[in-house]
């Protein structure tokens, strides 16, 4: 398609949607209003099943088929990005023999912040059922904890500490180990991911059933997925390079 | 031992995805014919288990509560999954095609790690949750997993500049596309508070239709009719169709564009269809569908690229089947849905024919392959048997299908124009290829795009591999089984129109069905139609399922 | 002005499909996706708030916000990061195959 025509269509195309959002928006409910009937419904259905952070319960109980689904999504993306960046058939992963150099101030910030991030992500992956936060927001801080290495170290020490195809076992063995607890669910109950362990009393770390083993087993997925997909793009900025 | 029928849906979604965990954690360790049994393996069991469930719909919808969340008091917050024999029949055809292009496959990917199985197996379980799921959100979230997995499997030849092009105009088209649904979704949610299909049907039933709800139909529709490449969203199927590798084209081709269609039915139907007038979305999904017909077959007839050929033809049969779905009425449905079969199964084995052309001749291109064909025994003769499929060639599914949809459309002048002409250009270029047909052809046209630079795929055997033969005779056998086994259809089509007489049934069915036309002229006719139950009006039945439970009313906090 | 928030998210999609056809580089238009996604978020949030409520946690004093928009926005953002990094990774190549990255001068895929 030409570039005029693109326009048109465009223009065509962004005036029709553009006029009927207008049109719909007006007939909102107003913004900010009282009346929220499915929240009405699942803030007791949460608090029956012992989890005060009620997103939670809606992510990985009332609504865990969303989440499974959102986890295969980052399960697949991460495979995908690793294929699509492999290394072509012309190329090759060579290192660099110098690297740069590193502040010292940065070095020694990095390695005090490494396990301060560690703690804080497994913090917010094992109270995602009682305090805001849960699988994916901790995950993603771990994640980054370990890429504090690369930071204050060095991209060699990186690969070293970070073995890639360790990572990626441990992603596909998280992704599994959340089917399986909707499998034991569905064994134990006839319903595929049914909250089947004891809910426990409200506001301990051992409660809320289900909803804490998937958070733990979302958590290492996505843990191990980012790690996988940032050495992807890592590995095709400072690695892989075309061998002739 | 019997099993539970709630429990296939679910399972539907979790053996795939069960079976890609065991493969990407084995893939480092695991010798690759251990790779390809356990995908295979996981395919079959799939294909097994929803087989089960389109056995068990044949007596109402299977109706699952995920979860356990069993509305109590006429109230829920869980996702329900439904499977009727149309949304059962789809995630069937997408294991047994997934089946089909994993037996291709096997030993054809020499790298990668065993990824494009894994993503393979997520990408059908992203399509059995698209066919069962009864949530609109839960649509939303199934449609990103069908499109994030399309997008690495389309650009996976990571040497052509084509292949990677086409995966991310396919990304960005379809990733906007799903945004637009999901603002659809969003104001939906904000005038009735549901997620469930059948409960924001019967939210909305009470009020009229006002911009709001037409906004969020368009909106709604917009994402799913990108995804099934209808005009004006046409344009990135070709590229990306024609650029993945071959086994991954046959479940494009054959089930992830034509989901798209039946997402389109099933939410104008479940959600719209009690305040949308019936007579007007037909009238728009008709015009849509006579564009999508009439461009896809023009363009397919002016490619020498064949894979490009046989995408555009695919356009070319989503808008006729559109067409067929837009009728909204049991016919017209069961006959688009039977010619969805058909297609998947004839437009499969051609790709994977010309996959095999690409694997022995280095080339796609109908110019260069003239006369080069002379000594292929296989697809010497089943391609030209395919092209005729194509076209509608009686004993196939295609043919059953076509006629049936043209008979309760009333455009058999289309249906039959549309249908010939894209099995022409395959007939065409068939005989070019294999018995050197006419003169060789100058190429003067330089604006389009050849196919001779294409990278040759798999190891370029001199004997072709039994699988790869295997895959080709089983895809073609079953196009021709949907046409000739009236249980095949039966189950597939015909069951529909007795659960449509069950009250509250699934499609809802519209209010006003048009009348039909005289059938007596397709081969199939009317006594065929109507002793398979095919030709029945759907009846006026209770507007809301019995199991879309609705909230109570609006309480506040 | 109640209807501010809802006419953000619609002007961010909107423009988001702006950049993408404007785009002149397609880091540039992976970009313009997101901000386009990112109306979602603004219409999903907008939907689910409530004046004078608090977060869905339990223990908060009075009315919580509706905690299920907040849940399906969650997913959005995990779709919508997974989604740019499936993009960029295809940007990576595509410069690498063509040496470029302006729409205008892939024209490998014609007719």
């Amino acid at each position: 398609m030409t570039r005029s025509a693109r326009w048109i269509v465009f223009w065509l195309g962004a005036g029709g949607v553009g006029t009927l959002i207008v049109l719909a928006l007006l007939r909102m409910p107003s913004f900010g209003g009282l009346v929220h009937p499915y929240r009405d419904l699942a803030v007791p259905a949460a608090v029956g099943r012992s989890s005060p952070n009620i997103v939670s319960s809606i992510n990985f109980d009332q609504r865990a088929l969303d989440t499974l689904g959102e986890e295969t999504i980052l399960l697949g993306s991460v495979v995908g990005a690793a294929t699509l960046l492999r290394p072509s058939k012309d190329e090759q992963e060579l290192l660099d023999r110098d690297e740069g150099r590193v502040l010292e101030a940065t070095k020694l910030l990095g390695y005090l912040l490494l396990p301060v991030t560690l703690i804080v992500g497994a913090d917010v992956v094992f109270h995602g059922h009682l305090t805001p936060g849960g699988g994916f927001q901790g995950g993603v801080v771990l994640a980054t904890a370990v890429h504090l290495l690369y930071v204050a170290g060095s991209y060699r020490l990186l690969r070293r500490l970070r073995p890639k195809s360790w990572y990626q076992v441990a992603e596909a063995v998280a992704a599994g180990a959340f089917v399986v607890l909707g499998l034991v669910g569905l064994l134990l109950t006839g319903a595929f991911l049914a909250n089947v362990f004891p809910h426990g009393v409200l506001g301990d770390l051992f409660s809320a059933g289900t909803v804490f083993f998937l958070n733990a087993a979302v958590g290492a997925e996505v843990t191990s997925g980012v790690v996988v997909l940032l050495s992807a793009f890592l590995a095709q900025a400072l690695s892989v390079r075309e061998v002739s | 031992m019997t099993v539970d029928p709630s429990c296939l849906p679910p399972l539907g979604i979790a053996i795939p995805l069960a079976g890609a965990c065991v493969l990407l954690a084995l893939a480092k360790f695991a010798p690759r014919v251990v790779v390809d049994t356990v995908a295979m393996t996981t395919a079959v069991v799939s294909v097994a288990a929803m087989a089960l469930l389109v056995a068990a719909t044949s007596s109402g919808r299977v109706v699952t509560w995920v979860g356990g969340w069993t509305p109590k008091d006429g109230s829920g917050v869980g996702i329900v999954l439904a499977a009727d024999e149309i949304g059962a029949g789809f995630a069937l055809l997408a294991c047994a095609l997934t089946a089909c292009a994993l037996i291709y496959t096997w030993r054809y990917f020499d790298d990668a790690e065993a990824h494009v199985h894994v993503l393979i197996l997520l990408f059908l379980a992203g399509m059995v949750g698209f066919s069962l799921t009864a949530d609109l959100f839960d649509l939303f979230v199934f449609l990103e997993l069908m499109s994030a997995t399309a997008y690495a499997l389309t650009g996976h030849k990571i040497e052509e500049p084509r292949s990677v092009q086409g995966g991310f105009t396919f990304g960005v088209v379809t990733s906007l596309g799903a945004y637009f649904s999901l603002t659809g979704i969003g104001i939906l949610y904000a005038r009735t508070g549901r997620l469930g299909m059948p409960q924001i049907g019967a939210a909305l039933d009470g009020h009229g239709l006002d911009p709001l709800v037409l906004a969020a139909l368009v909106l709604v529709l917009t994402g799913l009719l990108v995804k099934a490449a209808i005009v004006p969203f046409h344009f990135w199927l070709a590229d990306a169709h024609a650029v993945a590798p071959t086994p991954v084209c046959v479940l494009f081709s054959g089930v992830m564009a034509p989901l798209g269609l039946y997402g389109v039915l099933r939410v104008s139907t479940t959600v719209f269809g009690g305040v949308l007038p019936a007579a007007s979305l037909h009238g728009t999904l008709v015009v849509l569908g006579i564009a999508t017909a009439a461009l896809g077959a023009t363009l397919c007839l002016m490619q020498r690229h064949l894979k490009r050929m046989l995408a555009y033809s695919t356009i070319a049969h989503l808008g006729l089947f559109l067409i067929g779905l837009a009728t909204l009425t049991a016919s017209g449905v069961a006959g688009a849905v039977l010619y969805v079969f058909g297609h998947a199964g004839v437009k499969g084995a051609l790709f994977l024919m010309v996959g095999v052309l690409l694997a022995r001749k280095g080339s796609v291109d109908e110019f260069d392959l003239h006369c080069q064909g002379r000594d292929a025994r296989l697809t010497k003769w089943l391609l030209p048997l395919g092209a005729l499929a194509l076209a509608g060639l009686p004993p196939f599914g295609t043919g059953l299908g076509k006629a049936i949809s043209e008979e309760s459309s009333g455009l058999t002048a289309l249906f039959v124009l549309v249908s010939a002409a894209t099995g022409g250009a395959v007939l065409r270029a068939s005989l070019r290829i294999h018995f050197g047909l006419g003169p060789p052809p100058q190429d003067t046209d330089s604006d389009t795009t050849t196919g001779d630079d294409e990278k040759q795929e798999g190891r370029f055997p001199q004997r072709l591999p039994a699988t790869m033969v295997v895959a080709i005779t089983v895809l073609l056998t079953g196009g021709l089984l949907v046409g000739v086994v009236p249980a095949v259809a039966d189950a597939l089509g015909a069951g529909r129109s007795a659960s449509w007489t069950e009250p509250g049934c699934w499609p809802r069915p519209c209010t006003a069905p048009r009348p039909r036309r005289s059938a007596a002229s397709t081969w199939s006719g009317r006594g065929r139609a109507s002793r398979w139950g095919l030709a029945q009006r759907p009846p006026e039945g209770r507007r809301v399922a019995n199991w879309a439970i609705t909230y109570p009313s609006h309480r506040g906090p | 002005m109640s209807l501010l928030p809802y006419l953000v998210a619609g002007w961010l999609l909107l423009i988001g499909c702006f950049g993408v056809v404007r785009s002149r580089g397609l880091v540039h238009t992976v970009v313009c996706v997101a901000v386009a996604q990112s109306g979602t978020y603004v219409l999903l949030l907008s939907i689910g708030f409530q004046y004078g409520a608090s977060a869905p946690v339990q223990g908060a004093p009075g009315p919580v916000v509706d905690p299920v928009m907040q849940a399906l926005t969650l997913t959005d953002i995990v779709v919508s990061a997974t989604v740019t990094a499936l993009l960029l990774a295809l940007v990576i190549q595509i410069a690498k195959r063509t040496g470029t990255v302006d729409p205008d001068q892939l024209d490998e895929l014609r007719g």
